[in-house]
């Protein structure tokens, strides 16, 4: 079978988050980055269905030259192939235009995908909508938020969703899309060879045209701050009978 | 005229999307529900949606940020070839329509303008309140569309063994600081004496030490106790998304600039595995004393 992923390079945001001048990004000049937590689950996912049923699986980005990276750390995991759809940086995509270039570059696959994951919603924007869109734009069935997936006789997969108070259970056929959740698989760390052998792997390149976006970001905004006062109850554990007075004015003990 | 889907899995969330709704300002807000007597399919009760949005021609559709009210609304933006905005914490209807939107599962706004009509939006969780009065609001009920691509077969019902995450009144967690599974102990401890749930940061579930169910956070659980104590745990964007509802916030950091403590409205300096267990020790005491 085939498995395609989709990924998307997101900061790894520390403690507090800084702006650009421009207040149209974050401030990446000390940070680091990293796919969605819910994708690396997903590209976890992807290698073990091919280590189990055998195939063939790729990972695709949308993104820009720079996500080569993350193209990279997924093939280290054990991802065989890698799609870049490469975007100007200055440039943020709708997710309709997302939508859209990911469905142009799935069909010009030699292998049509029979599974096609993706994150439940992105780490960043959180628009929780290209997945659906593409499905929609392929003919294809989807189903969100996942947390297992058992492919069934290579024709039919069954997934669980996590829902208050339980597991809503799907069972649908294959080619089929799938947004994934942490907690699906816990990834691997990728090994040296891995990291080695994902250096030689084909990265197959296009560079696809931004349209107007149609949910256009205007700028970014910090949330206003808390505003708490922060009392300080000691240090050490000398603290201990100042923590156990606030346990119980708050009724606790 | 505004169309709100009443998607019920979350009542309260339901209700502020009505709310979040009327704020509009159009007095005609029509409440519409899905009767689906076959269960959940979000392609088939959208379908409905898109059908009655093309007869109705409302100028604004209208969904809880819930995640059943992300998906429908998604599908119907699909159906309908249409731009949709997730989790809006206000909106100006207008051509184009402006708003504000969560990014980063709460850390980060993004003020954006929507080009398209009508214009799709879900209402992100807590940020307006629901009008009481709303609590008997009329839902008109229309049957979900007959052909549906994916369709819920069977439910698992889950058995959860003490208090879960989600819905504790007091949470304490601990993090990367724990510095292993078998760490946890004195954080089980504590959590035992409250009558706590046990939760932690990403760092720990990512190390394996802890089960993805424990996590708190923005791709974990999110959770809203009255009192959240979070032992050796920085403060990653990533953990104050799933933890920014509590209603007070204890951090036990050795770190004095530990980001979490801006958070804070207590703050112990100091190592959790001096500093737990001696809170342990000084509950038993008080106790025993009383």
């Amino acid at each position: 079978m085939n498995v395609l992923v989709c990924v998307k390079r997101v900061p790894l945001t520390g403690g507090k988050i800084v702006l650009t001048d421009d207040e149209r990004a974050i401030s990446t000049r000390h940070l680091g980055f990293t796919v969605s937590p819910h994708e690396e689950c997903g590209a976890e996912e992807a290698v073990r269905l091919i280590e189990q049923h055998g195939g063939s699986s790729t990972v695709l980005t949308l993104g820009p030259p720079e996500a080569e990276e993350q193209l990279r750390d997924m093939m280290a995991l054990g991802i065989d192939r890698a799609v870049h759809l490469v975007t100007d940086p200055s440039e943020e995509w709708d997710p309709q235009a997302t939508a859209n270039a990911i469905v142009e570059a799935i069909r010009s696959q030699p292998d049509p995908p029979d599974l096609i994951l993706f994150g439940n919603e992105s780490a960043d924007a959180g628009n929780y909508q290209v997945a659906i869109r593409v499905a929609h734009k392929l003919g294809l069935p989807v189903v969100t938020g996942v947390k297992a997936i058992a492919v069934e006789d290579g024709l039919r997969v069954r997934l669980e969703q996590e829902v208050p108070g339980g597991r809503d259970v799907y069972d649908v056929p294959m080619p089929a899309v799938v947004t994934v959740k942490e907690g699906l698989n816990l990834p691997r760390y990728p090994s040296v060879p891995g990291r080695l052998r994902a250096k030689r792997k084909p990265v197959e390149g296009a560079t696809p045209t931004r349209p107007q976006p149609r949910l256009e970001m205007v700028r970014l905004v910090l949330p206003p701050g808390s505003g708490k006062q922060t009392e300080v109850l000691g240090n050490g554990a000398d603290a201990a009978p100042a923590v156990v007075t606030v346990l119980r004015e708050l009724g606790l003990v | 005229m505004i169309l709100v889907f009443a998607e019920r899995s979350d009542d309260e969330l339901y209700r502020q999307s009505l709310a979040f709704a009327r704020g509009l300002g159009d007095g005609d807000v029509q409440a519409v529900g899905i009767d689906d007597p076959a269960g959940y399919s979000p392609d088939a009760w959208a379908t409905a949606l898109a059908g009655l949005t093309g007869e109705r021609a409302p100028q604004v559709v209208v969904g809880p940020g819930t995640e059943r009210g992300n998906e429908v609304l998604a599908h119907i933006a699909a159906m309908l070839d249409l731009p949709m905005a997730a989790n809006c914490t206000s909106a100006t209807p207008g051509d184009p329509f402006t708003l504000t939107r969560v990014r980063w599962g709460g850390s980060l706004l993004e003020e954006a303008r929507l080009h398209g009509s009508p214009a799709l939006l879900t209402v992100a969780p807590h940020a307006v309140a629901a009008d009481p009065a709303d609590a008997d609001a009329e839902i008109e009920l229309v049957p979900a569309a007959p052909d549906a691509s994916v369709r819920v077969s069977e439910r698992v019902e889950t058995v959860t063994a003490g208090v879960s995450l989600a819905d504790a009144d007091v949470v304490v967690s601990g993090g990367r600081g724990v510095g292993s599974a078998e760490g946890f102990g004195v954080i089980e401890e504590i959590a035992a004496l409250l009558g706590a749930a046990v939760g932690c940061s990403r760092a720990v579930t990512s190390a394996g030490w802890r089960p993805h169910t424990d996590q708190v956070g923005q791709t974990g659980t999110k959770i809203s106790p009255s009192l959240y104590i979070a032992c050796g745990i920085s403060g990653a964007t990533q953990h104050m998304a799933g933890c920014k509802g509590a209603k007070k916030l204890m951090a036990i950091n050795p770190d004095n600039e530990a980001s979490i403590f801006a958070s804070a409205d207590y703050a112990v300096i100091g190592d959790l595995h001096e500093v737990v267990p001696a809170i342990s020790a000084e509950i038993r005491k008080t106790r025993g004393a009383g």
